[in-house]
């Protein structure tokens, strides 16, 4: 095994609780660089909690999070500053939200939404911002004529690959998706899920994915966990847990996939 | 003074001087000490019911009532003027409450309540303005959210602010932005200029003068204290600037100050014409003399 | 040791949880090994279990019991109970999987499908699609198609893109599940040949083919899996 290539981030015993509720209850694995991580499971099985925890959006109620910091220091989340953690998110880190309204700015332009975390970090030269997002509208498939029309007018797909280019511009290492497919149509999904498989691959990015699509999780993903009442019940290569799955949940959730 | 004006005195004189008690004049006076103490920064404050409407000036109102004396002279303006209804009712308001002297000559004015403008003839130290706020969170555009804005100032993210004049040049070619042109005090806080236009920006870097801000509605207070420095926001590539205007005033000449565009018929005709009229009559005392009177 | 892939003691079932839990034995004291350069087919007939076998060397199934050791980066890797990071590893480095069906990713072309396991290994783009659209050329696919997604082409078309990929980057260890199951006669001459080239090079292949000309062709040794059925349901 290659021990020079350390995890980027390490959850152990992660658990979050809503009061007597379980959100999540001791979840634990290490995601390491250029991976990408699916976190399959149904409705309240504490999947989009787990995210909003290691996404720092959440605070946990037990367990350690940490991430390699680009100078290659593990550190704590939960010891960070407040400012640290938010610079990271904007700065390190993407986050997809499943409804792209919740992940862009409807009241500015589409150029405006993918310039704001250049701007963010100090940029304050209006050419090289526009062009840099005019750039990244171009990877994400949005035409060049559309830069200074609002999200509002942008179809879903649209809002989708817009939230995607806004999260990217600054060059994250990790990006974590709640369902970044769902709500779409089936055809949009697939040129959404083909456009991120390729800049998952172009950029080495790492990437957390929430969904309860398995045909998702098996084009973006490498490894899986699969969860169930707040607890990861499997995890493995995404392959085996599809192919061979173990638990009876499991076998419930490959075998109810429609085969077209 | 016939009994009418006999009887509203006895009235009045039921009062405290400048209308507000005390005690709530020293909680807004803590207010505006911790608001000079740090430069731009919204200090929230318990502001109170005023016998005019808000919108009518009742944050600019409160910090003049907790900051004003019996030696102060007062001079009020609305856009400029001395003499629009809004200044009016607000000078004669601190006349019956105080019994102060009022002016409406800038230099001789120890405090100057505005709304719109700072005056064109420059201030001096001791002097104090007092702005009426609409809306003092600058961020409010972009972010409705006011647990949100609070965390963005107290961690200095201020990125968003450049997403809206990003939107100025993206839909005008240019930073459209004219009035409530948004500035950063002393390299740290992004406040609001009150909807002064951006002409009168450079007006509060390094002023001599205080400068205090009340907003009524929204309950903060927030100062610019003398010789801060006060920087509007903008691009490497699309620098501040102020507004040019072609003509000089039509009344007195001046070519270095605030235009108003003044209609005088119904036939298309009009006159640009000093914002500051005080500045203006001046002038023209003076013997300054613009096309209209020549 | 010569052998490059060594399975002791294999065995498989599985539990079916949605069915009561019923156990269903697929195979079991499988025990064999490859060399460099020998290409060993699995034979017996279908539901003997020949797919699974290949399916628990590549990772995909879980082992239930013995060990598959593989030689990989200088040392040996138990697939059995390596984690999933470390099948990946091997995957990428040592063991090459040729199955029978592609599964098609939407808008990717045919030629950047074929590419893209050299592309991963770091091979440049540019090299890596040159050596795809050669590879292509051999087997025959319209060149029309190069550029089109394979997700429209034809069993047969869709077959030679994933011979391509599986064929192209040089891994000492190669599984071949099926691969000429739907092509023509030349075609198949044409994988005939290049299994011979990659067992000339020293590759270890495991295969499974259901058509005799080609197992006859192209299998050093034959090994019936209807014994191990026999032993996983007497287990």
């Amino acid at each position: 095994m290659q021990d020079n290539d350390p995890p980027l981030m390490r959850v152990v015993n992660l658990t979050h609780m809503y009061g007597d509720r379980i959100g999540c209850r001791d979840v634990s694995f290490d995601l390491y660089p250029g991976e990408v991580l699916a976190v399959v499971g149904e409705s309240g099985s504490g999947k989009t909690t787990l995210l909003n925890c290691v996404s720092g959006r959440q605070q946990c109620s037990a367990g350690t999070i940490s991430y390699r910091m680009r100078d290659r220091r593990l550190q704590d989340l939960n010891a960070m500053s407040e400012a640290e953690r938010r610079f990271l998110m904007r700065t390190d880190w993407g986050f997809v939200h499943q409804n792209p309204a919740d992940g862009l700015r409807m009241n500015v332009s589409a150029g405006a939404n993918v310039g704001e975390r250049l701007m963010a970090v100090g940029q304050r030269h209006y050419g090289r911002i526009r062009e840099t997002a005019d750039d990244w509208l171009g990877r994400v498939e949005i035409g060049h004529d559309r830069i200074d029309d609002r999200p509002g007018t942008f179809s879903g797909g649209m809002r989708q690959r817009l939230q995607i280019a806004r999260n990217l511009v600054t060059g994250p290492r990790l990006v974590f998706m709640d369902e970044p497919t769902g709500g779409l149509d089936v055809s949009v999904q697939a040129r959404l899920l083909d456009l991120l498989r390729g800049l998952v691959d172009d950029l080495g990015l790492s990437a957390i994915v929430v969904t309860h699509d398995l045909a998702v999780a098996r084009l973006l993903s490498q490894r899986m966990m699969v969860m169930k009442d707040g607890q990861v019940i499997e995890t493995g290569l995404t392959d085996r847990v599809l192919d061979d799955p173990q638990a009876p949940y499991t076998q419930l959730l490959v075998s109810s996939i429609l085969q077209v | 003074m016939n009994s009418l004006d006999a009887g509203r005195e006895q009235v009045i004189a039921t009062y405290n001087f400048a209308y507000l008690d005390e005690q709530t004049k020293r909680m807004i006076r803590r207010a505006i000490l911790k608001s000079i103490a740090v430069p731009g920064y919204q200090v929230p404050f318990a502001s109170r019911e005023m016998p005019m409407p808000y919108g009518w000036g009742t944050g600019g109102v409160q910090v003049t009532a907790a900051i004003i004396g019996p030696d102060d002279r007062l001079k009020v303006i609305d856009q400029g003027a001395d003499d629009t209804t809004n200044a009016i009712s607000i000078r004669k308001f601190f006349e019956r409450t105080t019994g102060v002297e009022t002016t409406t000559l800038t230099a001789d004015a120890s405090i100057i309540q505005t709304r719109h403008r700072i005056p064109e003839t420059p201030l001096t130290a001791g002097q104090i303005l007092v702005f009426q706020v609409p809306i003092p969170e600058p961020l409010r555009f972009l972010e409705p959210r006011e647990t949100e804005t609070r965390t963005m100032h107290a961690l200095e993210e201020y990125g968003v602010m450049h997403v809206k004049l990003y939107e100025d040049i993206a839909r005008h070619g240019h930073i459209a932005t004219t009035y409530a042109y948004p500035v950063k005090v002393e390299g740290r806080y992004v406040t609001d200029p009150s909807p002064t236009p951006k002409f009168d920006n450079p007006k509060m870097h390094r002023n001599p003068a205080l400068q205090l801000f009340g907003a009524g509605r929204e309950m903060r207070i927030y100062a610019i204290p003398p010789w801060t420095e006060v920087v509007s926001l903008d691009f490497e590539d699309h620098p501040f600037e102020v507004q040019a205007f072609e003509r000089p005033c039509a009344l007195c000449g001046a070519d270095d100050v605030f235009l108003d565009e003044v209609i005088t018929d119904d036939r298309g005709g009009r006159m640009f014409v000093c914002s500051d009229t005080d500045h203006c009559n001046t002038r023209q005392a003076e013997g300054h003399a613009g096309e209209q009177e020549a | 040791m010569t052998q490059r892939l060594l399975l002791t003691g294999v065995s498989k079932s599985f539990t079916l949880h949605l069915r009561d839990g019923v156990i269903l034995p697929v195979v079991g004291g499988v025990s064999f090994g490859v060399e460099g350069g020998e290409c060993v087919v699995l034979g017996g007939q279908s539901g003997a279990g020949k797919s699974s076998i290949l399916k628990m060397v590549y990772g995909n199934y879980g082992v239930g019991a013995g060990q598959i050791l593989i030689g990989h980066s200088g040392g040996q890797v138990d697939m059995a109970v390596a984690d999933a990071r470390l099948v990946m590893q091997v995957r990428q480095q040592t063991l090459g999987y040729v199955s029978q069906f592609l599964r098609a990713i939407p808008r990717v072309a045919a030629i950047d499908v074929a590419a893209e396991p050299l592309v991963r290994a770091g091979v440049a783009a540019g090299a890596a699609r040159k050596r795809a659209a050669e590879l292509f050329a051999r087997l025959n696919l319209p060149e029309r198609l190069w550029s089109l997604p394979p997700a429209t082409f034809s069993g047969g078309e869709q077959q030679r893109v994933n011979i391509a990929r599986g064929f192209l980057p040089d891994l000492p260890v190669l599984l071949l599940d099926e691969p000429t199951a739907s092509l023509d006669a030349r075609n198949r001459q044409v994988v005939i040949d290049m299994i011979a080239e990659k067992k000339a090079n020293g590759t270890a292949l495991l295969g499974i083919f259901h058509d005799a000309d080609v197992r006859d062709a192209v299998a050093d040794r034959i090994i019936d899996v209807s014994r191990f059925a026999t032993a996983a349901v007497a287990a």
